[in-house]
């Protein structure tokens, strides 16, 4: 039951599949863009030059890669307990409230490097804390944490725009969207970063919230791989029965995964909010909880791999808004489709490829590949 | 008397959508494959009817190319997650997102109406149906208007989702199909050791899912709407699916459930900022949200059990 | 003699390097009940699947009814008047019993006319066979014996001649085994085929005319039933094979370190698999439980180790009580000294995605020494399962490679050197030897009568005779939920053979 297929070299599972599921998924996007009417080996020469041509592409697309690494870090830790938390797009968005509440009421007080840390704390508590309701039903209840997890998204936009239309809209605003916040809670930009390799930035969003993304990264990394905790997480993860065998508590490792899971799907709020726009906006989350789920497949729940996995979809996010001025037909929603495929290959039809690669493996080293007699197979 | 016909019309006309995309996702759980890419099926449902209205200026020929996309859709779906046995959950996500993103790019490249397919009417369009005798029974006390009103003068597709309730019923709980689709739900193993082949079954039972998402979309584009918008579902697949669990996954606590679920949307459209005795302003965000909330108490057990298929989500592999 | 229901002449089938059938020749006589009978593993539910057609033969023939033919799908056995109870019933649980008979057997596209003529039909059935079930009663609220009858319903519906019945009594109790006996009797008076796959001697002595015995995925001798002993037959089951004595001193038990009392568990359907079960293990002894695989063996370990919860009796470690019948957490029973090598080494003892260094400290994974506050000290874990490579000889010696690909044999040394390196007080071991090497066998044996020497308690778990033979100080058998007899260690195969098969002789009786 371990594997239902043959075993193949470490470096053919590892990085072998997973690359020909990715290519396979932007060559049907290229397809896309064939049947639009354009050429796309051309937009992809557009699109790698509208992300990295330029020091002013580059801090954007990292700007837009820091969403994406705190919600593929989110997705990914609950992969590790075995979960899926569909509802990293309604953590951050309810986590917005969070930093917004702690830099409306200290804006006028705190410098940011008192705020920051505070806001980081509001908005993990208040992610987490959204993600506590689906873990809890789904350890004591057992209703399905997927299902529990998309309805709690759509409460969220609704409790969000409630409170930023009726609550937290000044009277003054037309806008559904808090007051912006005095420049003491702002943070830091780091585009004096890539200036220092000598390109020139005329203004991007690129902030302080990129470096804690890339810290939270590492404390993933520790926390799944050398903490106790992350020992009974994956062990949960793997085999339910070696866990309890191994005398974890199922319901406290279902809360706590998805806690910690919710709660760095809740930092996401921090980029946007603090970093670039200043103020909640409606919908600010826009899809990043869901290209979580994308970046996690893609880095295959490591936070290395999640961090290249969301520098590629902030290098698609960037490239695709200066392919939508070169190539009007493509809009950024190319990035949609993209994502949809990455999934599908990556994830769902991670393993349509493998007989064929067994195949190809067995005929150049017959003994190498484990042949199995084919099993009846119901087809 | 008036506001009360009004809101139930307007109720009927929302839930329709709904229930066409609630009934769609039954026989594919019923069968034990979860889906979470109902939205994704009506929004290209709803996209290739738009076009295809735009470009021939017939309804059914919309309605056939909606039907051929979604079925199409729920084929990649099918072959995933029944002959590959992947993750249904993954797949369903990955088809909402294609779904999404190409339906805007498409329309954009095709149209450059910002994402929506042209304006279309006439033929092109599924419009209201006068029932016989609507016009002449309007006056009848009570009995009139819910026939002239509720009844008569909705769309054709309104009047198939509304048949497809018994439909349903009867296919699942009186026909060959129905009993082995129901099987397959519960213990495959069964029906495999009684010489029926689980894949075919499984394959049958998310083809009928695409031609009903199909269905929904051709609603919301030609009926609700004269053309296709951007994102036009909105949700309702989604919504849809909490239908299903709310209505224990039964053809026609299914109905009742659309139309709750419908009424929750009517109210807050029509009522949006009045406020009520005795109870103030209601939210409308609230209302929108009852939905989701009711289902998560349903789902923790709190009103009833839903207790979901028992073998959905799991891919069938013969054992040993 | 008699026409032949079937005939399997040459039968071979291999998963892998595994030879589940060898060359297997089979006759069934028409009319007859046929018992099948051998050990856990010896291959008989492999060979009902071929004749089912769940799995094709890598070669040899069939005949059904003399004439030969190809069983690709159940489909084709159905066609050809075979029909057969599975051990686990393949029925739907939220239909009638009605609705389950009917599956794949419809009739018409429309259900109408076929429920008519199932209800009918069933009317029929239930009146010559005495197979009495409500047709319209709901399977999930039928009791195991009248699932099981909805089985032989399904299968006489479809027209089935000869019906093919896996362990049928596994899950009965014995009224409702007497019950179905008597049905079997009546199917044969009718003139229909059927072949019993049991380990139960008293089964096969009680009702078949004919009994075929399989070991070890070959098929070893047919009798004439009245023309056997449950002695002859025992031991053509059990086989003679060399008993591999492990050297050791005679015990020196000591003090109770586990006493068990009136321990009673129920599985999740409520079928009652450890009936009030009670027996101690005493410091420098190993109590060996022999017994065929599901006669509650794996439950009882689980149930004294936590894993499960038991519904009725104690158990005392060191005198004191574990709570068996509420929670208990695993862990807390390892901070007393109770360790566990579980059966199932894939999914319960170890994570097979784990490194080894990992796998080692299972279970383990809150002690001080494996950790630096809330950090796994990986130095300190690396070095610890270095050691223990070294002691236990695992190979490959590296403690970064995943489980997975470590062979059967090294992956039970690994839980074996983790649960006894903790330096245990009683150590329970589920199938300790299942899919291990010969080499590693002997190791392991050796290791575990050092715990005995050391003054530990050991349960010892096992399928393998052999293994029971020659490691225990004192051997109990376990029978359908129930110690059934209790023997020294130089008990014969002859007797705890026929003790596992549930025959209870005179000078076998206690």
């Amino acid at each position: 039951m371990s594997t239902p297929y043959a075993k193949l070299p470490a470096w053919a599972d590892y990085g072998l599949i997973p690359l020909i599921n990715l290519l396979v998924a932007f060559l049907v996007a290229g397809l896309v863009v064939l049947i639009v009417g354009e050429n796309p080996l051309r937009a992809a020469a557009i699109l790698v030059d509208g992300a990295f041509g330029r020091g002013q592409y580059v801090a954007y697309t990292l700007y837009y890669a820091t969403n994406f690494i705190f919600t593929g870090l989110a997705v990914a830790v609950a992969f590790h307990g075995g979960l899926f938390n569909i509802g990293g797009e309604g953590q951050a968005y309810i986590a917005g409230l969070g930093v917004a509440l702690v830099a409306l009421a200290f804006d006028a007080y705190l410098p940011w490097w008192l705020i920051f840390p505070l806001a980081i704390l509001g908005a993990a508590a208040v992610g987490g804390l959204w993600a506590l309701i689906p873990a809890y039903l789904q350890a004591k209840r057992g209703s399905h944490i997927v299902i529990t997890t998309i309805m709690f998204n759509f409460i969220a936009a609704s409790a969000m725009v409630y409170l930023l239309v009726d609550v937290l809209k000044p009277a003054a605003s037309m806008g559904p969207e808090t007051r912006a916040f005095a420049q003491a809670a702002w943070l830091p930009k780091l585009n004096w970063v890539i200036e220092l390799f000598g390109a020139k930035i005329r203004s991007a969003p690129l902030n302080l919230s990129f470096l804690l993304a890339l810290v939270m990264a590492v404390v993933v990394w520790a926390l799944i791989w050398r903490t106790k905790l992350g020992y009974e997480i994956r062990t949960f993860g793997f085999s339910p029965k070696a866990a309890r065998y191994a005398g974890i508590n199922e319901t406290r490792i279902i809360v706590v995964t998805m806690m910690i899971s919710g709660a760095l799907a809740g930092m996401m709020a921090l980029n946007p909010i603090l970093g670039s726009e200043h103020r909640v906006q409606l919908d600010f989350v826009t899809g990043a909880g869901f290209v979580g789920i994308a970046v996690a497949l893609m880095g295959r729940s490591h936070p290395l791999g999640i961090v290249l996995a969301a520098i590629l979809f902030g290098a698609l996010y960037q490239g695709g808004a200066e392919l939508a001025f070169e190539m009007p037909a493509i809009s950024r929603d190319m990035i949609v489709i993209i994502q949809g495929l990455v999934i599908l290959f990556a994830g769902a039809l991670e393993h349509m490829f493998r007989p064929w690669v067994q195949t190809v493996f067995a005929s150049l080293a017959p003994r190498t590949a484990g042949l199995e007699p084919a099993k009846a197979e119901a087809r | 008397m008036d506001v009360v016909v009004q809101l139930i019309d307007a109720t009927v006309r929302v839930s329709v959508p709904l229930l066409l995309a609630c009934l769609a996702g039954l026989y594919s759980e019923r069968a034990g494959i979860f889906d979470i890419g109902l939205e994704g099926k009506m929004l290209a449902g709803a996209f290739a009817a738009g076009t295809v209205a735009a470009l021939t200026g017939s309804a059914w020929i919309a309605l056939f190319a909606a039907v051929g996309i979604a079925v199409a859709l729920a084929l990649v779906h099918g072959f995933a997650s029944i002959t590959n046995r992947g993750n249904q959950i993954v797949s369903g996500v990955a088809i909402n997102f294609i779904a999404a993103g190409s339906t805007i790019i498409l329309g954009q490249a095709w149209f450059s109406q910002g994402g929506r397919t042209p304006s279309v009417g006439g033929d092109a369009r599924f419009g209201a149906i006068e029932l016989p005798g609507a016009a002449a029974l309007r006056d009848v006390p009570v009995l009139g208007p819910i026939y002239s009103e509720i009844i008569s003068g909705q769309t054709l597709l309104a009047y198939f989702a509304f048949a497809m309730v018994p439909f349903t019923w009867w296919v699942l709980y009186r026909t060959r199909f129905g009993l082995r689709l129901r099987a397959v739900g519960e213990n495959p193993a069964a029906v495999d050791t009684a010489g029926i082949s689980v894949p075919w079954l499984r394959y049958r039972a998310v083809i009928c899912t695409g031609i009903l998402t199909g269905f929904a979309g051709t609603y919301l584009a030609l009926s609700q709407n004269a053309g296709f918008v951007k994102d036009m579902t909105a949700g309702r697949g989604y919504i849809a699916l909490a239908a299903l669990i709310f209505a224990k996954w039964k053809p026609v606590p299914a109905m009742w459930a659309c139309l709750l679920f419908g009424f929750l949307d009517a109210i807050s459209i029509r009522y949006q900022g009045v406020a009520f005795p005795g109870i103030g302003r209601v939210p409308v965000q609230l209302m929108q949200a009852l939905p989701y909330i009711l289902t998560v108490i349903l789902l923790a057990g709190f009103i009833g059990k839903a207790i979901p298929p028992r073998a959905g989500g799991v891919p069938y592999v013969k054992e040993r | 003699m008699a026409d032949a229901a079937i005939q399997l002449s040459g039968i071979s089938k291999s998963f892998g390097p595994v030879r589940a059938n060898r060359d297997i020749d089979l006759l069934v006589e028409k009319g007859t009940i046929h018992g099948i009978i051998g050990e856990n593993g010896a291959g008989k539910s492999t060979l009902m699947s071929i004749l089912y057609g769940f799995y094709q033969a890598d070669s040899g023939e069939i005949r059904v009814n003399g004439k030969p033919i190809a069983i690709l799908s159940p489909n084709d056995a159905i066609a050809a008047g075979i029909g057969m109870v599975h051990q686990h019933f393949m029925l739907v649980q939220n239909f009638t019993v009605l609705e389950n008979v009917i599956l794949g057997a419809e009739g018409e596209a429309l259900l109408g006319k076929g429920i008519a003529k199932a209800r009918s039909e069933l009317k029929r059935l239930e009146r010559e066979y005495g197979l009495d079930v409500g047709p319209d009663a709901v399977v999930e609220d039928l009791s195991v014996g009248l699932q099981q009858r909805v089985e032989i319903l399904k299968a006489l519906y479809r027209g089935a001649d000869i019906l093919i019945l896996d362990e049928p009594t596994g899950v009965l109790t014995p009224a409702e085994a007497d019950h179905l006996f008597r049905i079997l009797g009546q199917l044969k008076a009718q003139g229909k085929t059927v072949v019993l796959i049991t380990h139960k001697l008293r089964e096969i002595m009680a009702i078949t005319d004919n009994v075929s015995v399989m070991r070890q995925g070959t098929m070893v001798a047919s009798r004439k039933t009245n023309a056997t002993t449950v002695e002859e037959l025992a031991e053509l089951m059990v086989g003679r094979r060399v008993l591999l004595r492990v050297e050791k001193e005679e015990a020196q038990a000591a003090a109770p370190k586990l006493v068990v009392k009136n321990l009673t568990v129920r599985d999740s359907r409520g079928v009652t698999v450890v009936d009030d079960v009670s027996f101690e293990v005493r410091a420098g002894e190993i109590v060996g439980i022999a017994g065929v695989a599901g006669n509650g063996q794996s439950e009882l370990l689980e149930a004294i180790s936590g894993i499960r919860r038991a519904v009725n009796g104690t158990v005392l470690l060191d005198g004191e009580p574990i709570d068996v019948t509420g929670t208990v957490d695993p862990g807390a029973l390892r901070d007393r000294g109770l360790a566990h090598v579980p059966e199932d080494r894939h999914h319960v003892g170890l994570v097979l995605a784990f490194d080894e260094a990992e796998n080692s400290i299972l279970g383990y994974h809150d002690k001080p020494q494996y950790l630096k506050g809330p950090f796994l000290d990986i130095p300190a874990i690396r070095a610890d399962a270095r050691e223990k490579i070294q002691k236990y000889d695992i190979r490959p010696a590296n403690e970064r490679l995943r489980t997975a690909n470590f062979s059967g044999g090294n992956q039970q040394k690994v839980v074996l050197a983790r649960e006894i390196e903790q330096d245990p007080g009683v150590l329970l071991v589920g199938q300790p030897t299942r899919g291990v090497d010969v080499g590693a066998i002997e190791f392991i044996h050796r290791r575990l009568v050092a715990m005995r020497d050391a003054n530990k308690a050991v349960l010892l778990v096992s399928v393998e005779l052999d293994e029971i033979r020659s490691l225990s100080d004192r051997i109990l058998v376990m029978f359908a939920g129930r110690i059934v007899g209790e023997r020294d260690g130089n008990a014969t195969e002859g007797e705890l053979g026929l003790l596992m098969a549930g025959v209870e002789k005179q000078e076998a009786a206690e």
